[in-house]
């Protein structure tokens, strides 16, 4: 990139064009396009599947202008948008071409989604003759790319926040329409303007770009001086402001699930088991710097702690009440961290991520096994978990009958959301408190270098022990509210795959990081729960997004201060490769 | 330069506005001529509802004229047991396309939900579809975990769901509790199953010493469960009952353990995978050469011959008996062909496919109408109506649904198959079937 | 050097336990072994079978592993995508092999009709293992160590599902190659064909591996590479291309491990490479991550210790269904190989440097 080259803009252009184009004929293939084609980003104006073609087209010729701006010594706007209009246009023509040749070929032989109804799509339902709307549309949206940089910063941001919105809204608006819809008449009708049953309806999109736009100028023209103003502010004013925010989100998280419906609840729940886990992990992986890629286990014998001692299914064994199953539950965790910790203590580096990930494994399996199914009930799992109960838990009378509750049972994720939110903080401020104190101090320095912290007489085994065990008591927390959430417990939920989940929030959000974690479990857990509606291209989208923030922000979403240093002192090492 | 530049800018946007209409007009012409009906929508809604009084105990969902009738599918879309759910999806979607996309004169809108196979899957796959009150019924789950975990709030939201492919007994046990008033299913219950196939293998094949395999599923595991404890009550002996790992390839260590204990007769009630793998490797194992061999309706697809290649011919299959089909399931295949392009992926689309008609019938049964085109749907009503489905001709079978929630058919019969290529699979075909129905 | 007395009681039972461990798993496999070989269940034509089972298991994770180990030992990062570029070896070699087949030209000419789709599979996979190095991985090489692994992750994420949608989630059927029908009987035992051929292709296909690592100019600049960039660097190596070239032939190895996968199991879906990639990261770890013979040995090892061990060490201790709890004795023996090496079996070399 420092070196000038001498390459021919139309040329780059060409290429920029051509790899959009790919990326479109990829989405298309792997059958988005037809699926999105359903859902509308503003109903009776453009899909979804529309949408996302035109957005690659037009970050096509945007992406050329720029650079066609870098490789020319005196770039003009009109060789931008020439750039633009043949970046576009290519992007278009890949995918007129991949219609003509499907006319001939049989792709389907080998693309399964190379469908009838993708040629219905890409054609505007115009048979072959369609095939010309698609280049001239890629080369005008290619063109308004390449006129985005032109545009005065004041109106660009504004519509580039508004349009990215809209985006946003599309995807979730089937969700904010059943919530609004939940709110009785008024929210009916509220909810059905702004809201079809596919996406946003024409005045609902109006009312949004307009709003956001607007609230995106004000931004960018006095967010300046707003900051200044609040950071002016006198200490107790400061304070005021804290205390007020914090009144607010206190207010909503209470009232939310009320508001919301049992789902956004069930997700948040959801979310805060995982942020118990990543707290957790967060101390083994996070502090001390152990990669541990079965932390699974622990949740599951949280899990199973609890099941086995609440039960009224047949494999109950003592039928005592949640409150005290949970702490057996982390004891037991905290036990299983020990005996995970001493064998491994030896093992350094990638040869703990396979060593944790197989004790990962055997634990499943030996739950979900013909061995054990007296005691854990093989792949029938345990069922009949009691719910927890505020109040006075009557007395067992037998199998498959729940004990009933005088009081507050917890029964759906609407209640249950609050023990998981107040698990959440409660571990959340123990980890913060770890963190200051000397061991985690001691973790730290494990992390950065064993053998230097073993020379200034840090207690390895100790320490390392201590971080397995607290960070498996934390997991097992998560493990004992999550079998009381689902009220049954299988093997099978305790998949490889939710280690590697906790693992990757625990990165994506900033590794060390307390905040990172809620952030991460959020971005990674939340966020595609509510994108259930996308079900086929929920994992495909995580991958791609996982290789993207690692990308674009390797050291996580909200990094720690240290971690922040670090990278930012290896960037400038880089700096001649980046 | 600044000025004129804005100039081309807005007329390209006023192109490119231009051309995105043209090309949406095409695409929404049916849905244009609709928008009228839809700005005088409010005042046509405010009469009705005075006329139609909902009484119904768990609601009423009201469908204006240009609101689509909003239906949802809940299962495994995503992982190792994918095929699974994406069959009986494709079963719904035929379903809908066989009325026109068009009930009572709504579009029919399908919502799927991702339910991953496991209880938490299920229940935050059903939460959603609870809080969602647009939604008249719902098709689904596919794994039995996913009910486990997700029927509680399905029947608090006063909402139906018919199972295309549970077969765990005790999900339509007679003391299943009161979460489970709100599902039914077209699935056959494990218990039938496990029965007839002991007893064809006792009595039909005369065989005395039978060995199981399963995977650790609940299905598999239960299923052989129920043989063995048939089999030998008949008088067998079962001399060896092993398990492999969902995720195994290598059979041949597990089948030379069993070859040590010369059973005559294998029964691994599995799924395609391990199915396969099993068929395939069972005949290179010494001692094995003549064993004979019974899957069961997990395995009952052209899949499971794809993967077993030529050894799978002989091999015994229980499944639902398609003599009983009373529907045209020749048709169904030929439909899944043109749309989807290629084989079905498992056993259940055509129990999906009765599962999403006998809805449809519930529907059209209790559904109250108003001249406008507003459609009422009474949800105590609907699920009544659908418990009480009576002898529906269905593609599986002349479907009658129990109190405790069985639509199934439960007439097993054992197949074997005569045929190693996939594409010659056609259970019901009147003169050459494959595979070919050998008992009852 | 002062140490409390709770820090030596702590150390007493950490040594205690580990001990503890060591001889209660060795205890349990000798036990088990003792009471199996003396109930006499099978003939020792059936153990022999055992073993070869697992040899030819054992011979796919090998191939897998290379991949995994040549990643290790240059970049020092677990390439968690590497299960899944095997999975896009069988699907390509699927696709060539069906249409060989329905020309007939397979059954004219076997020989070629096995090698043309095995050649497709490793371009294929080498191809898209050097895309997803270039995008995934390169920009990421001075992050710090588990950025890198979350991208895999996410690259195998994207992989499995792409293909998902480019080819359902049905199943496909490699077609069966008439001339590897059957087998020979040896010494009573019977060998199929198709053990012979994936054994004598994984050995050919290994030392072809090892001649190119120990003797050619690329195997010599990887060789340099993985024991100091910088210095490689400085020595005129073009550090980029070899790990580029790294990756392909890892991934070359992988795409032909899965044409042999699906030779002997037939069987070709989107999510065939997440358990063989994870054996084959065991097998790697097993032999000593970042050691070529490591990789094999390690492979070799694991398949015969999954085939034989249910029925050798779990029968024994009257264990019901042991064959479910086959991943169990490879991760418990995995567990136990680094308690005795903690860098697995030939792992000395790397294990000084600092992972």
């Amino acid at each position: 990139m420092n070196e000038i080259t001498k390459e021919n803009f139309l040329w780059s252009a060409l290429k920029i064009g051509l790899l959009g184009g790919a990326i479109a004929l990829f989405i298309c293939l792997i059958g988005m396009t037809e699926i999105f084609s359903k859902r509308a980003v503003i109903e009776k104006v453009i899909t979804l599947g529309q949408f996302v073609l035109l957005a690659i087209s037009v970050s096509c010729g945007l992406i050329a202008a720029r650079r066609t701006s870098q490789l020319l010594r005196s770039p003009s706007a009109f060789s931008g948008l020439t750039a633009g209009l043949v970046a576009g246009l290519t992007v278009g023509l890949v995918l007129a071409l991949f219609i003509l040749a499907g006319d001939k070929i049989n792709f389907r032989a080998v693309f399964l989604n190379a469908s009838p109804a993708l040629y219905k799509v890409l054609t505007f339902e115009k048979g072959i003759g369609g095939a010309w709307i698609l280049p001239a549309a890629g080369a005008i949206s290619g063109l308004l790319g390449a006129a985005f940089p032109l545009i005065p910063t004041s109106v660009r941001r504004p519509l580039f926040h508004a349009v990215l919105f809209l985006f946003f809204m599309a995807l979730f608006s089937g969700l904010f329409r059943v919530v609004i819809i939940n709110q009785g008449e008024k929210g009916e009708k509220i909810a059905k303007y702004l809201f079809g049953q596919t996406g946003m309806t024409v005045p609902g999109a109006s009312i949004f770009f307009v709003l956001v736009g607007a609230i995106s100028a004000f931004w960018s023209a006095f967010g300046k001086q707003i900051k200044t103003s609040a950071s002016n502010l006198p200490k107790g004013g400061k304070i005021g402001l804290r205390v007020v925010a914090i009144v607010i989100i206190g207010i909503i998280a209470l009232g939310l699930p009320r508001v919301s419906g049992p789902f956004i609840a069930q997700v948040i729940v959801i979310v805060a088991l995982y942020i118990l886990m990543g707290l957790g992990l967060n101390v083994t992986l996070g502090f001390a710097g152990l990669l541990d890629l079965g932390f699974v286990a622990f949740y599951a014998i949280g899990a199973y702690t609890v099941g086995l001692l609440t039960s009224y299914g047949p494999f109950g064994m003592q039928h005592i009440s949640f409150w005290a199953a949970v702490p057996i539950a982390v004891l037991v965790a905290m036990c299983a961290g020990f005996v995970l910790g001493l064998p491994v203590l030896g093992v350094r580096g990638d040869y703990l991520a396979i060593a944790t990930l197989g004790f990962g494994e055997i634990v499943r399996l030996l739950a979900g096994s013909d061995f054990l199914i007296n005691y854990f009930g093989g792949p029938q799992g345990v069922i009949g978990i009691q719910k927890p109960c505020i109040g006075v838990l009557e007395a067992f009378t037998k199998i498959d009958v729940p004990r009933m509750c005088r009081g507050i049972e917890l029964k759906d994720p609407q209640d249950i959301y609050y023990l998981a939110i107040f698990s959440a903080i409660l571990i959340a401020f123990v980890s913060w408190r770890l963190r200051e104190s000397r061991l985690g101090r001691a973790w730290m320095a494990i992390r950065e270098d064993e053998d230097v912290a073993e020379a200034l007489g840090i207690n390895l085994i100790q320490t390392k022990l201590l971080a397995y065990m607290l960070g498996a008591a934390m997991a097992g927390l998560g493990g004992a509210i999550f079998a009381t959430l689902i009220g049954s417990i299988f093997a099978s939920s305790m998949q490889l795959i939710v280690s590697i989940n906790v693992v990757a929030l625990i990165i994506v959000g900033g590794m060390g990081s307390i905040p990172g974690v809620i952030v991460g479990a959020i971005a990674l857990i939340g966020l595609p729960e509510l994108l259930r509606e996308v079900s086929e291209f929920r994992y495909l989208l995580y991958g791609a997004v996982l290789i993207i923030m690692m990308l674009v922000k390797p050291e996580g979403l909200w990094p720690s201060q240290a971690a922040k240093r670090e990278l930012h002192h290896l960037d400038a090492e880089a700096g001649t490769e980046l | 330069m600044n000025k004129r530049l804005f100039t081309l800018l807005s007329l390209l946007v006023i192109a490119s506005m231009a051309l995105t209409a043209c090309g949406t007009a095409a695409t929404q012409a049916p849905a244009a001529t609709d928008a009228p009906a839809a700005t005088d929508a409010p005042a046509a809604t405010d009469a009705p509802a005075a006329a139609y009084e909902c009484t119904d105990a768990l609601g009423c969902v009201k469908i204006a004229p240009d609101e689509p009738l909003h239906m949802a599918f809940w299962g495994v879309l995503s992982g190792a047991d994918s095929s699974l759910g994406e069959d009986s999806k494709r079963g719904v979607e035929i379903a809908i396309d066989d009325k026109g996309g068009k009930l009572l004169g709504h579009d029919i809108l399908l919502t799927t939900e991702d339910a991953l196979c496991t209880p938490e899957g299920g229940a935050t796959a059903a939460s959603k579809l609870a809080t969602d009150t647009s939604i008249v019924a719902l098709v689904g789950s596919t794994c039995s975990d996913e009910t486990v975990g997700g029927i509680a709030a399905i029947t608090q939201a006063g909402l139906t769901t018919i199972s295309p492919s549970n077969t765990r007994p005790a999900l339509t046990d007679p003391n299943r509790g009161p979460d489970y008033a709100g599902y039914l299913r077209t699935a056959h219950s494990d218990a039938f199953q496990g029965k007839a196939v002991a007893e064809f293998a006792y009595n039909f094949l005369g065989v005395r010493k039978a060995a199981t395999i399963h995977d650790g599923s609940a299905y598999a595991q239960a299923l052989q469960q129920v043989f063995s404890d048939n089999f030998k009550e008949l008088g067998g002996e079962i001399v060896a009952q092993e398990a492999v790992a969902k995720d195994a390839t290598d059979m041949k260590p597990v089948l030379t353990t069993i070859a040590a204990k010369q059973p005559e007769f294998i029964y691994y009630p599995v799924f395609v995978a391990v199915g396969g793998y099993i068929t395939a490797q069972v005949r290179d194992v010494p001692g094995l050469e003549d064993v004979k061999l019974a899957g069961s309706d997990g395995i009952f697809s052209p899949d499971f011959l794809k993967a077993s290649g030529p050894n799978v011919e002989g091999v015994y299959l229980s499944s639902p008996d398609f003599s009983a089909f009373t529907g045209d399931y020749a048709g169904f295949l030929k439909k899944h062909e043109a749309k989807y392009g290629g084989s079905t992926l498992s056993t259940f689309h055509a129990h999906a496919y009765d599962a999403a008609n006998i809805i449809f019938a519930a529907l059209e049964k209790v559904a109250v109408v108003e001249a406008d085109g507003t459609v009422y749907v009474p949800r105590q009503a609907l699920r009544d109506a659908i418990y009480a489905t009576k002898d529906f001709p269905g593609i599986t079978g002349n479907l009658s649904c129990s109190p405790s929630g069985d639509c199934g058919a439960p007439v097993i019969a054992v197949y074997q198959v005569v045929n190693a290529d996939p594409a010659s699979w056609n259970p019901a075909d009147p003169t050459n079937p494959n595979p070919k129905k050998v008992w009852p | 050097m002062r140490t409390s007395f709770g820090e030596r009681m702590l150390d007493l039972v950490v040594t205690g336990f580990l001990w503890g461990i060591r001889i209660a798993i060795l205890l349990a496999i000798v036990i088990g072994t003792i009471v199996t070989v003396s109930k006499g269940h099978y003939t020792s034509e059936q153990w022999i079978g055992f073993v070869v089972f697992g040899v030819a298991q054992g011979a796919i994770y090998a191939l897998i592993a290379l991949g995994y180990t040549m990643v290790y030992g240059i970049l020092r990062m677990i390439n968690f995508a590497h299960g899944d570029i095997f999975m896009t070896g069988a699907f390509g070699a699927y696709f060539v092999a069906t249409w060989l087949n329905t020309i007939g030209f397979v059954d004219r000419n076997p020989f070629l009709g096995l090698l043309i789709p095995v050649l497709f599979a490793m371009i294929l996979a080498a191809a898209i293992a050097m895309l997803v190095e270039r995008i995934a991985y390169r920009p990421l090489r001075n992050a710090p160590r588990l950025v890198p692994l979350i991208s895999a992750i996410g690259a195998s994420f994207f992989l499995e599902y792409a293909f998902r949608g480019f080819f359902g989630p049905g199943k496909y059927a490699y077609p069966p190659i008439k001339a590897l029908d059957g087998g020979w009987t040896i010494f009573n035992v019977e060998i199929q064909k198709v053990q012979v051929l994936v054994v004598a292709a994984a050995a050919i296909m290994m030392a072809i591996l090892y001649f190119i690592v120990m003797y050619t100019k690329v195997g010599k600049a990887m060789r340099a590479v993985s024991e100091s960039q910088d210095t490689a660097a400085l020595m005129g190596i073009d550090v980029n291309r070899i790990i580029v070239s790294t990756f392909a032939l890892g991934a070359a190895m992988a795409g032909a491990a899965g044409v042999l996968f699906s030779l002997v199991y037939r069987q070709i879906d989107f999510f065939m490479g997440f358990t063989p990639g994870i054996k084959a990261f065991t097998a790697a770890v097993l032999g000593g991550i970042g050691n070529i013979p490591g990789a094999m040995v390690g492979g070799l090892v694991l398949g015969v210790f999954e085939s034989i061990g249910p029925s050798l060490f779990l029968e024994g201790l009257g264990i019901p269904r042991p064959y479910q709890l086959k991943d169990v004795i490879a991760y418990t023996m995995l567990v136990m190989i680094l308690l005795f090496r903690p860098s697995g079996i030939l792992g000395e070399r790397l294990s000084k440097k600092k992972a």
